[in-house]
């Protein structure tokens, strides 16, 4: 055999600087989460120490920032917002996009396979403002119609419009853990005479709850921040909703209505990064919790 | 063979260092031949008619090119606060502390130059029986603690489910929230929690042209055949004026406010001769046909 040719110096020198750039590119991530989370917070803090209102702002509907009188920033109305709006899209997105993961997965031939995965990854590529578009539109009109109510820019409206954004999420999160869950599962159940039903209540989802409950709580983090959509849908309305046919106003539509305004470092430009240093934890325990669980379960 | 050389290396590297050389002599070459470019953005009530006029002028003088922007009062004041535009278009007065914030970012003092008038307009469904509203009607609708919630209160008769009055409004930046809160409330009140609050001008118009029990204020250039302009009246049993140029600028019509463009210092160059032409027969008629109130001839 002969002896390889020598390396040219330039050739080592290129493969170390590529090594250092995909290494960058992947420390970068880190970096970025810190440096955002560093930024937003500093914009906050000298509000946040000095004159902040706690109280005020858990606990009290009266989101007043520009007032000319008395300036108030209660949040509670908005946080009230975000979470009715979250809630029903999740009521409506987590049991149909599970039932389409599990339909894909386990039910359907290859090719209905292919097309719903194809169809539903396009749910997915629709951007958020076409979202908020249809529901401005269409559902304003239809929900009016259908419920007799006054206006039809609310948390239904909302919550069905998220609901249809994180659907796509929720099953093709779902669709990958019920593959990986391994066939011999799947024949062993088989063999033991189950029914199909059985085999997906007692065998499949036990399997592949780890992955089912990311699937889910990455939904529910799409549902949180969103933005654009819930502006335009909801009807941004600072209320706290009784019903689901009440108009409501989020935590981040209100950073993307008033933020332009704010001047900066003012006490509501202050404010409107306080709501997203709040939001940041949000989406935080979100995603720490849904680690602990997986991991507990993952050992038990 | 397939390994690339030293050599290689080499070739690539002149050849992008070609390709980088003429990137910036195209770059330098197109930007002095490219025309003056006047940065104008603000209020959203005047961006119609700021876009007609920045298309008009282009037919004027064809080394200008004006480019335009809306956001919202609040937006326009805090770009040329920052330094950021040449002209803030404005439906209402830059408030003191802005005027400060804006000589202390930038050193030059805020010019104000009245473009123009608009009359207020209060907009309901086309198919709403109410022709004519009182300013304290509108106080007792918009205001916080305002006693008005139900159409049957002013007296007309809404069909059976839509009797509560769903109050369109503005986002918190926008010009005409500060002017209609000045003009209908006083400086001391606030308005109601639970208004819609939409981010655009024409927004109003469309929410309240697709909502039968809806009442929203908006400029009176976005007169559509699907919403219907009230009459506005001082008090109860004086006569009431529908928002027209002859009421605008007779002072009959109790809601009229003027409209502004600012800019940082004695505006010069380009800019002057710009703001010259809009306030010349020649801009004015456009602020004619945009739908708002030209300056009257004597007043110039």
């Amino acid at each position: 055999m002969p002896a390889l040719p020598k390396r040219p110096g330039i050739d080592t020198l290129a493969e170390r600087a590529i090594e250092a750039l995909i290494r960058l590119c992947g420390v970068s991530a880190i970096l970025f989460i810190f440096g955002i989370f560093f930024f937003v917070f500093r914009e906050g803090s000298q509000f946040l120490f000095h004159g902040f209102k706690f109280r005020e702002f858990f606990f009290s509907q009266e989101w007043y920032p520009t007032s000319q009188s008395h300036v108030r920033y209660g949040a509670l109305a908005l946080i009230a917002g975000t979470a009715s709006v979250t809630l029903l899209a999740m009521a409506l997105a987590v049991p149909f996009g599970l039932g389409t993961a599990f339909f894909i997965s386990e039910f359907c031939g290859p090719r209905a396979k292919e097309t719903l995965k194809i169809t539903v990854e396009l749910l997915a590529a629709i951007p958020s403002v076409v979202w908020g578009f249809v529901g401005l539109t269409v559902m304003n009109k239809l929900i009016i119609e259908i419920f007799r109510t006054p206006i039809g820019l609310n948390v239904l409206n909302g919550g069905v419009i998220l609901a249809l954004m994180s659907v796509p999420i929720i099953v093709s999160i779902g669709e990958d853990a019920l593959k990986a869950v391994p066939d011999s599962y799947r024949e062993a159940a088989i063999a033991l005479g189950v029914t199909r039903w059985q085999l997906i209540y007692r065998v499949l989802a036990p399997a592949a709850r780890n992955g089912l409950l990311a699937a889910v709580l990455l939904g529910v983090g799409r549902a949180v921040g969103e933005t654009m959509a819930v502006l335009m849908a909801t009807g941004h309305a600072v209320k706290i909703p009784t019903s689901m046919l009440d108009s409501v106003r989020t935590l981040t539509a209100t950073i993307a209505a008033e933020l332009g305004e704010a001047a900066v470092h003012s006490d509501h430009y202050q404010v409107l990064f306080i709501i997203g240093i709040l939001l940041f934890t949000i989406t935080f325990a979100i995603n720490l919790a849904a680690d602990l669980i997986v991991r507990g379960v993952r050992r038990g | 063979m397939t390994r690339p050389t030293a050599r290689r290396y080499r070739l690539i590297f002149t050849i992008g260092l070609l390709a980088l050389a003429f990137l910036a002599a195209a770059c330098s070459r197109s930007k002095a031949r490219t025309k003056a470019v006047i940065q104008d953005t603000g209020s959203d009530t005047m961006v119609n008619l700021a876009q007609a006029w920045a298309e008009e002028y282009a037919n004027v003088d064809s080394t200008v090119s004006v480019e335009v922007s809306g956001g919202g009062s609040g937006t326009g004041i805090a770009a040329l606060s920052s330094g950021t535009v040449d002209i803030a278009n404005c439906s209402r007065r830059f408030e003191p502390g802005e005027i400060e914030q804006a000589k202390k970012n930038t050193g030059r003092e805020p010019r104000e130059l009245m473009v123009g008038f608009d009359a207020l307009a209060v907009y309901v469904n086309k198919n709403n029986p109410l022709n004519e509203i009182t300013i304290a009607q509108l106080a007792g609708i918009y205001a916080e603690g305002g006693k008005l919630t139900k159409w049957s209160q002013l007296g007309v008769k809404m069909p059976p489910g839509s009797d509560e009055i769903i109050c369109v409004g503005r986002q918190s930046n926008s010009g005409t929230y500060f002017y209609f809160r000045e003009a209908i409330l006083g400086k001391e009140r606030d308005f109601r929690l639970g208004s819609r609050d939409m981010q655009g001008s024409k927004d109003v118009v469309e929410l309240v042209a697709n909502t039968p029990s809806a009442i929203g204020y908006s400029g009176m250039g976005y007169n559509t055949p699907a919403v219907k302009q009230l009459r506005v009246s001082k008090a109860a049993g004086q006569p009431a004026y529908p928002p027209t140029v002859e009421t605008t600028l007779d002072h009959t019509y109790p809601i009229a406010r003027p409209l502004f463009m600012y800019t940082l210092g004695e505006p010069t160059g380009a800019v002057k001769k710009y703001l010259d032409w809009v306030l010349s027969d020649g801009g004015q008629k456009i602020v004619l046909t945009s739908g708002y109130v030209p300056l009257p001839k004597t007043g110039k």
